[in-house]
């Protein structure tokens, strides 16, 4: 990957926010940054390309849309096999962020993370089950963890660049 | 929200294009006028039914270290300890969760060293130990939410 230079973190920082809601909105970005268009533009489809900006699109608000059932399912599987098996647990349709994170034994054995949504209860078991069918006998124990509340939610835009 | 909405939302998850005027390019996609698309966009993001419009960036791609980490936090100290974990501007997202680990955060840093100096500042305050659930690997992160 290329390293990122000022321009780039300029433009991140100028769209963290969201993108301006005006016809032309990468020129209003470079009006801002005192550059052109075509530079913010060719930045942007660099940087997409590179998988530095995953997408641009719009974020539903889940629970607004109706999927008030977020789960963070968590799976003990073998190490060796946790990367194939995380590759198909994350393609699954309604899985939204899947990692493999370090095991806290003996308290916490879980190192396979999927959160997974849904619209009832019975979705998001429908869900854990399809996992579960998926990892088949590599499953040596699973949990899922329910948000209760939101203590915090704010954005990452004055931690980055 | 509309069916017209609906389709806004469905669509606008897919991505949005980079040119000159990419507000007219949707719009004609979905039939709507460029000013009706700006105007039902700017509304679904004032009523909160979209939490963002524009570029998701990679935190650590672009450099910024991401983690997630864990508490216990006793039931009776529980609001102590939001209140400790929320003051840090470090610290992103918090979530309470079903389950003996009962307290669920990110902390997101513009470097790898400062999530730890946070991580080890949160359970010298707290006095509680800090699970640091830190991605090994990352599979998938993205997601259609059908409106």
């Amino acid at each position: 990957m290329n390293k990122l230079d000022e321009t780039d973190l300029a433009i991140m920082r100028a769209t963290q926010a969201g993108l301006p809601l005006t016809p032309e909105p990468y020129q209003r970005i470079a009006e801002q940054l005192g550059l052109t268009a075509e530079v913010i533009m060719t930045r942007m489809i660099a940087m997409q390309e590179q998988g530095i900006i995953r997408r641009i699109g719009a974020v539903p608000n889940h629970y607004k849309l109706g999927y008030r059932f977020n789960g963070m399912t968590v799976w003990n599987v073998p190490d060796e096999i946790i990367d194939e098996l995380g590759q198909k647990i994350g393609q699954l349709e309604f899985v939204s962020h899947c990692y493999h994170r370090p095991r806290h034994l003996p308290e916490w054995p879980y190192n396979l993370f999927a959160m997974v949504h849904g619209k009832s209860q019975g979705d998001v078991d429908k869900q854990i089950q399809q996992i579960a069918d998926l990892l088949g006998d590599y499953n040596q124990g699973c949990d899922v963890l329910y948000s209760t509340k939101i203590l915090k939610k704010t954005g990452f835009r004055s931690r980055l660049g | 929200m509309d069916e017209i909405d609906r389709y806004i939302i469905n669509t606008l998850q897919d991505g949005f294009p980079i040119c000159d005027a990419p507000y007219q390019q949707v719009a004609v996609q979905l039939g709507l006028t460029e000013r009706e698309l700006i105007d039902r966009l700017q509304a679904l993001l004032d009523n909160g039914t979209l939490t963002r419009f524009g570029p998701l960036y990679h935190a650590e791609l672009m450099g910024g270290a991401l983690t997630l980490a864990a508490v216990k936090a006793p039931p009776e100290r529980f609001d102590e300890i939001v209140g400790i974990i929320n003051a840090f501007p470090e610290v992103a997202h918090n979530y309470a969760r079903n389950h003996a680990l009962n307290m669920w955060f990110v902390i997101a840093t513009e470097t790898p060293e400062q999530i730890q100096h946070a991580l080890t500042t949160i359970e010298q305050q707290a006095g509680l130990t800090v699970y640091n659930m830190v991605k090994i690997k990352e599979y998938f992160v993205g997601l259609k939410l059908e409106a």
